[in-house]
């Protein structure tokens, strides 16, 4: 055993990005309590968003050639941790930049926004890095609390407040059940960290009482990613929260969770793939299907979009059901193609404001087409890629995931992925034709420029001129889940 | 020649050249201060300009093209990701589609005139359009295949939605998600035969189908599921009723890509992936699409009998003419599959042409009733012979393009099955009571609508548009060798294939 100090020491250059971020937290508050006035908030917002970078960056450069555990196995650094760390940390600058211009211009200028950004995401950079049980939940617990938070961020609106509590009653059941999950597992394995699991599983032991922990565990990071049938809060707090956290909590706490429920299937259960197997794919299945008969009523531009999402997770988790390499894989490429586009639409929504608030309903964007060509050429882009409709590169996700789950002989699974793309298509057109084929509405304000630019940004990101750098993706991806899993 | 030519990515090129130009046309909108009748005229001239250059690109790579020789020609080959690779070839099937697809884009678009709301948006449609269906036959990667094939949906969904008729929301719904449906149940398939193959390239997926062969049974699945697609696209009875309303309410131009060139993927995909891949699945099924294709000959026909409107009645005789080449594909012997391409070959230009010509009343008249029309040789000779002309070639004249693939076809099906002969060849006869009929209304008698009185002849731009289909339609019936003699080489490659032989 080797002393805590020395452990500290030989951890600490592993942590970087981790300190970042909980440095600029702390010292935001601080400065932010000192200086007063509504400048603070631009300020905070702009080094919130260099943080959150420079988090990305730093994680990047300090990748390991091979997973290094530290904090006494606490947690490790490795590939898939870096990766999804990169996708977070730029997903959530993106995100941040979408939501303090929009705070900035309705005069919301409450500088806690860009600290409970960053501090979500130190919660997500700790999931995806975690690797036992009590790091999981506190990584979980972190990021939770401060969606809670940003979710009844409008506290005068009934509905953000309505999102903010449902969210979190919801959210603390799935907390209950991990912790709950969690402590079978312990139980019946005698330890919470990974390997020893992980020994203890693949010599057979701790039986029907790990299973049971397992599922329980897997319900509650459903819960968190928003796979049906776990995600009847999606299209409440999707809605009710302002659109800029919404735009947030489409795109980086997805990935952390999917990364953690990866982690989790592929480290301690993966002599249990012929277990979980079924509960992932039944979670596959059921959020494709329902993902998408559920969207086909919707009229709310962010509860279809939530539902969307549920739907895209369903694409996710058929990758993760799938197991071998090409599984995992599938599933992180999958999520670094669906970001772009996914934050580049609530960018685009975002920017379509009539007096000041923006885009509601399906209705909203009539006409675009003709009131403003580029930003419903930008629109189309992003929605057909989400849509999985080639030659975007939403499609690519879909076909890698769609193989994977072939190649593991999960045929019905692949053909259920493909009606469910069909029937999630029609909503996607339902917009389209919004767009297209409709007479316009009141003219929209024009959109600032870095909503713009982000927008933007994201569409070039999910044309298929990231087909020239598909290729460093797959590399990375793979590297990625051969040094981790 | 094709010395020179040599070291040139000459596929690219033509595939590109007409999305360079819809960048083109997105710059000159993004600098221009608005839409005006100045700009729009503009826009229509760079797009004419574009797309008669990528006809005069594909002439040259035509004239450097060996039909003689079976293998793909041009070959690119950049490897991208996933094991995918960008991979570009032609073959004379291949080729003579392009030039069908080149040829008449410029048609299209001189057709297009007429538009007058956002029309740089649908000069861009066209373009990508275009660049997407000449793809589809250039992509020698079945991953790159299904890229082009799927992406074509996109602009066309969006050109019938915006530019058509009253239920254009409707017709562009279904449509999209028709196709959609059956690509989708294909793609898994492709990612089953990529995944047991081990390899995404068409010829290497065509030499593995013939020397170690997919399993019999799971090729059963893997037919039905490519049958999926391409029936939809054909399209076959009875997955063709997206077809009459997507015609109807297409914009004329985009009826004429989608009669002439969209339904010859299906036809394309059959030969191309369902023979020479699942022969022993394709030997199971013959009676059933031969089933298929009597009924859809008859049926069709039929009911393309009883339509008031004329554009409707056009998309029935494309299926029943689509069920000739479904009929001359499976014959699986050189006169069936060469009756098939065809066929295919000259039901674009003829579709075509008659969706052009319904183009010309409705441009006049905004109405394509058939009870609204008659006597129209009255007051238009020269359109009146140019209609005359294309019926005819569409029921099958002998001296029109319209004979040479459906006596061959029916010859090819002879010598498999007497009785699916006989039942085409009633179609061929129904096809006539159906398109005469359609003339006399339109055509011949006096006029009686007071409407009708100054509708005026084809003028400058319609007799050019016009022109090159009329000489296509008569060289392609009276010299129909310069065609079977091009595409030999690749219809004993598919037959081959189908039978099992090594070439």
């Amino acid at each position: 055993m080797i002393s805590p100090m020395t452990d500290l020491a030989y951890s600490w250059p592993h942590l970087f990005p981790e300190v970042l971020l909980a440095g600029f937290a702390l010292l935001g508050v601080f400065f932010g309590a000192l200086m007063g006035g509504d400048r603070r908030f631009g300020l905070i917002s702009i080094l919130g968003v260099a943080a959150l970078v420079g988090a990305g960056v730093l994680a990047i450069v300090h990748q390991p050639l091979a997973p290094v555990h530290i904090l006494q196995g606490a947690m490790v650094i490795d590939g898939v941790g870096v990766f999804a760390k990169a996708l977070i940390a730029f997903a959530a600058a993106a995100t941040l930049t979408l939501g303090a211009d929009h705070f900035n211009n309705t005069g919301e200028r409450r500088f806690e926004f860009p600290i409970l950004v960053v501090l979500a995401t130190l919660g997500m950079f700790v999931m995806v890095s975690a690797r036992d049980l009590i790091t999981l939940y506190v990584g979980v617990e972190l990021q939770s609390l401060c969606a809670y938070i940003l979710a009844a961020w409008r506290r005068d609106d009934a509905y953000s407040s309505e999102a903010g509590l449902k969210y979190f009653v919801l959210s603390a059941i799935a907390s209950g059940l991990l912790l709950f999950g969690a402590s079978f597992v312990y139980g019946f394995t005698g330890s919470i960290h990974f390997d020893v699991i992980a020994s203890v599983v693949s010599e057979g032991g701790g039986g029907v009482g790990v299973i049971f922990g397992l599922v329980l565990m897997l319900c509650a990071l459903g819960f968190k990613m928003s796979a049906a049938p776990f995600h009847m809060w999606t299209p409440d707090v999707y809605e009710g929260a302002p659109t800029p956290v919404t735009a947030f909590f489409a795109a980086a706490p997805k990935v952390a969770a999917v990364v953690l429920m990866a982690r989790l299937l592929y480290e301690p259960f993966a002599a249990m793939i012929g277990q979980w197997g079924q509960v992932v794919m039944a979670l596959s299945a059921i959020s494709m299907v329902w993902g998408s008969l559920g969207a086909l009523l919707q009229t709310n531009l962010k509860r279809l979009m939530a539902y969307s999402s549920i739907t895209n997770m369903g694409f996710v988790l058929m990758g993760l059901a799938s197991g071998g390499e090409q599984g995992p894989v599938s599933a992180l490429i999958y999520l670094a193609l669906y970001l772009p586009a996914t934050i580049g639409i609530f960018g685009l929504i975002l920017s379509m404001r009539r007096e000041g608030l923006p885009a509601e309903t399906v209705q909203d964007l009539a006409g675009l087409a003709k009131t403003r060509a580029w930003a419903a050429a930008l629109l189309t882009m992003l929605l057909f890629s989400v849509a999985g409709i080639p030659p975007f590169a939403g499609f690519i996700g879909k076909l890698l995931v769609l193989s994977a789950a072939v190649d593991a002989a999960l045929y019905w699974l692949a053909i259920l992925g493909g009606v469910a793309a069909v029937v999630a298509a029609a909503y996607y057109l339902r917009l389209l034709a919004s767009i297209w084929f409709s007479a316009p509405a009141a003219p929209l304000q024009r959109p600032s420029g870095a909503v713009a630019l982000t927008a933007a940004t994201a569409a070039i990101l999910s044309f298929p001129v990231l087909v020239f750098a598909l290729g460093f993706i797959e590399r990375w991806a793979e590297a990625a889940v051969r040094m981790s899993f | 020649m094709s010395e020179m030519l040599e070291g040139w990515p000459l596929l690219s090129i033509l595939t590109f050249l007409p999305a360079a130009g819809a960048i083109w046309v997105m710059a000159a909108r993004a600098m221009s201060p608005g839409e005006n009748p100045g700009f729009d005229r503009g826009v229509r001239l760079i797009t004419l300009i574009v797309t008669l250059a990528t006809f005069a690109a594909s002439l040259v790579v035509l004239a450097a093209f060996d039909h003689e020789n079976p293998d793909y020609q041009f070959v690119e080959n950049v490897p991208w990701a996933f094991g995918i690779a960008y991979r570009m070839g032609v073959d004379s099937m291949a080729m003579s589609l392009i030039v069908l697809t080149t040829f008449l884009t410029p048609l299209c678009i001189l057709a297009s005139w007429s538009i007058d709301k956002q029309v740089s948006s649908y000069m861009v449609l066209f373009l990508i359009l275009e660049t997407l269906m000449i793809g589809v036959f250039c992509a020698q990667d079945i991953i790159l295949f299904y890229l082009f094939f799927e992406g074509g949906l996109i602009p066309m969904f969006i050109l019938i939605g915006v530019w058509g008729g009253s239920r254009r929301v409707y017709a562009a719904f279904k449509f999209f998600l028709y196709t959609l449906l059956g690509s989708l149940l294909m793609l898994v398939a492709i990612v089953a035969i990529i995944s047991i193959a081990g390899t995404s390239s068409i010829p290497e997926l065509t030499a593995y189908a013939r020397q170690t062969g997919f399993d019999a049974d799971l090729q059963i699945w893997l037919w039905l599921a490519f049958f999926a697609s391409f029936a939809v696209k054909m399209p076959m009875w009875p997955v063709h009723t997206w077809l009459p309303d997507a015609h109807v309410e297409a914009p004329t131009a985009a009826s004429v890509v989608l009669a002439a060139i969209l339904l010859k993927m299906g036809g394309y995909g059959f030969l191309r992936f369902s023979l020479p891949m699942f022969p022993d699945a394709s030997h199971f099924f013959t009676p059933m699409v031969f089933a298929l294709s009597v009924v859809a000959i008859v049926w069709a026909s039929l009911v393309a009998f009883r339509q008031l409107d004329i554009k409707k009645l056009i998309a029935y005789s494309s299926v029943a003419h689509m069920g000739f080449v479904t009929m001359g594909i499976f014959s699986g012997n050189m006169q069936g599959v060469q009756g098939a391409i065809f066929q295919m070959l000259s039901h674009g230009v003829i579709s075509g042409a008659l969706f052009l010509c319904v183009g010309v009343v409705y441009d006049r008249m905004h109405t394509r009733e058939i009870a609204f029309y008659g006597g129209l040789v009255n007051r238009m000779p020269v359109y009146a012979a140019i209609f005359m002309l294309f019926t005819l070639g569409n029921v099958g004249l002998p001296g029109t393009s319209g004979f040479p693939g459906e006596i061959l076809t029916m010859v090819g099906a002879f010598q498999v099955n007497a009785w699916v002969a006989a039942g085409a060849a009633l179609g061929v006869i129904l096809s006539a009571a159906y398109a005469l009929t359609l003339y006399r209304k339109v055509a011949f008698g006096v006029i009686e609508n007071p409407k009708l009185a100054g509708i005026t002849d084809l003028d400058g731009r319609e007799w050019i548009t016009f022109a090159p289909l009329v000489i296509a339609t008569l060289v392609m019936g009276l010299a129909p060798s310069l065609v079977f003699d091009f595409t030999h080489a690749s219809a004993e490659a598919v037959v081959n294939a189908f039978a099992g032989n090594a070439p």
